[in-house]
């Protein structure tokens, strides 16, 4: 699925390199939603990510790659700031969004939440029911109007394709449901907020083939409204789904670039050795 | 290399061994099944001797009666008066104010606690915290009787101007500090087995941290909230020596909380060592020992009713 | 439900953006507040009653006071005799719960699936007997120890004298605690075979041991502290106790001290109720009603923190192996 867009912002970052910056792109026509500059992280004494920079392209997939223990879920809940709820974390450099630093510039962090938008890697829908479940998000952040939540709610599902299996018994409870339609239900409830940027965290890892290629469909639908970054351990979807994608390894960003690119011609070995099964 | 030779080991000692644990451990069986039945026991004249039933039936205990010729029909309690009275009503009465007032004191109490450990409290605080209700937990209920006897009926005597200084709002207080510790402890571990994966998600969609505790975790963690709430109350109708200290002692029906009561559990402690072996008044406090067990029993099964049925509402997943 | 159109469903997106948008920063330091008061007011509380009892008691502690019997009708002297029959009472209690409970445990978690009928069975009474009034201890103590057991051994083997055993006594009173605290024992006991690895269980019978050798050499040995801090819990809350006793055997005032196990005795917590409420002054007798009341707490206190420091050293070696 290497379309237009992809090819041009291929082209685009082929431009820089050229140029000789290879891990600093910044100047692709894509707008980038949200910037990443020497972004260090740490958990108390131990430093888990080094000097990571890279933009984040609107209405495009991101894919980030590599080994476990890599650092590439702690990077992504740095986007969100998911790892303020961890005790003794720190982070250095700087992450914007649409120009505003999500550290310094930010006072609520419930408000970035609800624009930088999250699902896990295991699905985890609330003991509610399902509809409650979608509608969790709009009555948290002060939706009160009834017929609002249940078209918000009507809406989302089917955004996430989930709609027609589940529009008969919506106060059903979530858990009644299958791993992959749980998973969704949770892509759904994290949509309903209206999120500008969607992180998705391994969303399919712990799921079947077919429900796992549903959501890769969901996903390439859903970057048509969101921005989306995704962590997957598994090349071959970061292949499928990913415009972009970023080689992590041991904390540091070995390369970025546009998908084809890392995953045909990679300039830096590791990478190579990486794609082509050499470790990890 | 040699093969060792080992003795064959004796099948017969291991057989008796396995049965000798196997009958110590029906004791508790054995134990509950001995206390219902000579609870009973010892009750059953009320219904099968006939020179008791001059003296009590059960109907008499249940209803109105008119004890004096031409006097009104009223309830009460004098087993030890010239004519013998024996109903239940004032003790139902005053088990229930003083148990309502001890509720209405520790759930606030302990379920707050128990939220801002919960869900408030950083790792210091939570490990003060801890000891803090275990200490109260650890306090004989004697000494608490003690307590609301000697100091805790002054006070409120002189701040309230209670006509009587031992009444239901006093023991009902003491009773309280005495279920906190259960409605805590039962309450705060219903909410900290909430994953941290449900809160995360919350977080994620923007909710603030007060809003996780309210939206997500609390009523997750209702059943068990309940059922702390309800072994409380069983707790609070059964306990003894801080009503038979603090209450009074007066088996009068009344609608204020601040005369004094006699609850069920003090009446047979009060007055069991003054009766006759074998006789009427005997076989009455059996059967309000009988009443007793009977309460707490169905109190007990019924919080693992609730526990049961607000768990079907999370079918599927157990916390 | 209506089914939306695309324009809908955009109209939708928009207007919750806006809501979502305009949230303000939730305050939210209301709940915090209030239930941090709850905390507070629980703490306060524990301070006043542990600093009234401490303050009202503390002067009137001595080695005399705790040597030597009370006299002058409880106005002067010590309480010795109620400390020793407590101590008694207790570890008559101790030595017949603990096999009892600690087999209990064992069948329960070595013997039986968790399934089975029997484990269930044995679950519901020990839940049972937990939630039972003590109370209902007491009236059953009388019935069944001093009015069955008691009188039946008194006709079978005392028929020519009065009440021998059928009467209260100092057997009979730790006989019914042993009753009530069966379920702390058989609980911690559990807690404490749980923590023990199954690989330690499966090495032992791999080498060719039974079932019962494992129990008493691999199991045991490691389930002792558990086993210890169940007693201990045992202890504490049978020293505390009063209802199973008022009418099983103990006493206010006895000039000797219980020698047989059919005597009967003093004890700290039913001297604390009867002084307390049919003290003829009460004024006088106010000094050493404290001084039992803070011998009984710190005495209660004491047990409780020593199982507390077992427990959590148990745990934390656990984590290390």
């Amino acid at each position: 699925m290497y379309n237009d867009e992809v090819n041009a912002a291929d082209q685009a970052v082929n431009r820089i390199e050229v140029g000789g910056a290879n891990t600093r792109p910044g100047m692709s026509k894509r707008k980038a939603k949200m910037i990443v500059r020497d972004l260090d992280f740490f958990y108390g004494a131990n430093q888990a990510l080094y000097n990571i920079s890279l933009d984040i392209y609107q209405h495009h997939v991101l894919g980030l790659i590599g080994p476990s223990g890599c650092g590439k879920s702690t990077f992504l809940r740095t986007l969100n700031r998911m790892n303020d709820t961890i005790p003794g974390t720190r982070a250095t450099g700087t992450i914007k969004l649409d120009g505003t630093d999500i550290y310094r510039d930010i006072d609520d962090v419930a408000s970035l939440r609800t624009r930088v938008g999250m699902v896990f890697q295991k699905s985890n829908p609330f003991p509610k029911s399902i509809f409650e479940n979608v509608a969790y998000g709009l009555r948290v952040n002060g939706v009160r109007d009834k017929q609002l939540i249940e078209e918000s709610v009507e809406d989302t599902l089917k955004k996430a394709f989930l709609w027609d299996e589940v529009k008969d018994k919506l106060d059903q409870s979530a858990y009644m449901l299958s791993g992959g339609q749980q998973q969704r239900v949770c892509i759904a409830r994290a949509l309903a907020v209206q999120p500008e940027i969607l992180l998705m965290d391994e969303p399919a890892s712990a799921l079947d083939p077919i429900s796992t290629s549903k959501i890769e469909d969901l996903i390439g639908e859903l970057k048509k409204h969101y921005t989306i970054v995704i962590v997957t351990h598994n090349m071959q979807q970061a292949a499928r789904v990913a415009d972009f994608t970023a080689f992590f390894f041991e904390g540091n960003m070995i390369e970025f670039g546009a998908t084809k690119k890392i995953f045909t011609k990679p300039d830096i070995k590791k990478t190579e050795d990486y794609i082509t099964g050499r470790f990890g | 290399m040699k093969r060792h030779n080992f003795k064959s080991k004796s099948k017969l000692l291991e057989w008796i061994g396995e049965k000798f644990i196997a009958i110590n451990a029906l004791a508790a069986v054995l134990a509950i099944f001995l206390i219902f039945i000579f609870i009973f026991k010892e009750s059953i004249p009320l219904f099968t001797d006939s020179e008791i039933q001059e003296e009590v039936t059960v109907e008499r205990m249940t209803f109105k009666q008119e004890w004096y010729e031409g006097r009104d029909a009223k309830y009460s309690w004098q087993p030890n008066s010239e004519v013998p009275k024996y109903s239940l009503m004032p003790l139902f009465v005053g088990t229930i104010k003083a148990a309502l007032i001890a509720m209405l004191f520790a759930v606030p109490l302990g379920v707050g606690a128990a939220v801002y450990s919960a869900e408030f409290a950083n790792r210091r605080m939570r490990e003060f915290i801890k000891p803090v209700i275990e200490m109260l937990a650890g306090i004989p209920s004697v000494v608490l009787g003690f307590f609301s006897l000697i100091v805790l009926a002054s006070f409120l005597q002189s701040t309230f101007g209670f006509v009587f200084r031992l009444n239901a709002t006093n023991a009902g207080i003491a009773l309280g500090v005495a279920v906190i510790p259960i409605v805590f402890t039962v309450a705060e571990d219903a909410m900290t087995t909430i994953p941290q994966s449900l809160r995360d998600a919350a977080l994620a969609l923007g909710a603030t941290p007060w809003q996780v505790s309210l939206t997500v975790v609390l009523p997750a963690a209702l059943p068990g909230i309940a059922s702390g709430i309800v072994l409380g109350f069983g707790r609070a109708i059964g306990e003894t020596m801080i009503v038979l200290m603090a209450s009074g002692n007066a088996a009068i029906i009344s609608g204020n909380f601040a005369d004094s009561i006699r609850t069920i559990s003090a009446t047979i402690a009060a007055e069991l060592a003054e009766v006759v072996f074998g006789g009427a008044h005997y076989s009455v406090l059996f059967f309000l020992g009988s009443l007793l067990f009977v309460f707490t029993f169905l109190i007990n099964l019924g919080g693992d009713y609730i526990l049961g049925r607000l768990k079907e509402r999370y079918q599927g997943r157990t916390l | 439900m209506n089914t939306l159109t695309r324009a809908a469903a955009d109209r939708t997106s928009e207007k919750v953006k806006k809501i979502v948008e305009a949230r303000g920063t939730s305050g939210g330091h209301l709940p915090r507040t209030i239930t941090l008061l709850a905390v507070a007011i629980i703490v306060a509380m524990l301070a006043v009653i542990l600093g009234n009892v401490i303050l009202g008691g503390y002067h009137i502690i001595s080695w005399d006071f705790l040597s030597s019997p009370p006299e002058n009708g409880m106005e002067e002297g010590g309480i010795f005799p109620a400390i020793f029959g407590t101590v008694a009472l207790v570890l008559l209690m101790t030595i017949a719960v603990v096999p009892v409970g600690v087999m209990t445990a064992l069948y329960l978690h070595e013997y039986t699936r968790p399934d089975s009928k029997m484990t269930r069975v044995i679950r519901m009474a020990i839940n049972n007997l937990a939630g039972v009034p003590s109370i209902v201890f007491g009236l059953f103590g009388l019935g069944f120890f001093i009015g069955f057991v008691g009188h039946n051994m008194d006709n079978m083997f005392f028929s020519d004298q009065g009440p021998v055993w059928g009467q209260p006594a100092i057997i009979w009173a730790s006989l019914t605690l042993a009753i009530l605290t069966l379920p702390v024992v058989i609980i911690a006991t559990e807690e404490a075979l749980r923590s023990i690895p199954r690989e330690l269980r499966e090495a032992s019978l791999a080498l060719g041991a039974t079932r019962l050798q494992t129990i008493r050499r691999v199991v045991l040995p490691q389930a002792l502290p558990g086993i210890l801090t169940g007693a201990i819990l045992a202890v504490s809350r049978g020293a505390g106790e009063v209802a199973p006793i008022m009418f099983t055997g103990a006493a206010y005032y006895l000039p000797y001290l219980p020698e047989k196990l059919n005597d009967q005795f003093m004890e700290l917590g039913y001297h604390i109720y009867v002084m307390a409420t049919q003290s003829p002054d009460v004024e006088k007798t106010k000094p050493i009603l404290y001084g039992t009341v803070l011998v009984l707490l710190v005495l209660t206190f004491l047990l409780n923190f020593t199982a507390i420091l077992l427990r959590s050293r148990m745990r934390s070696r656990r984590v290390n192996v």
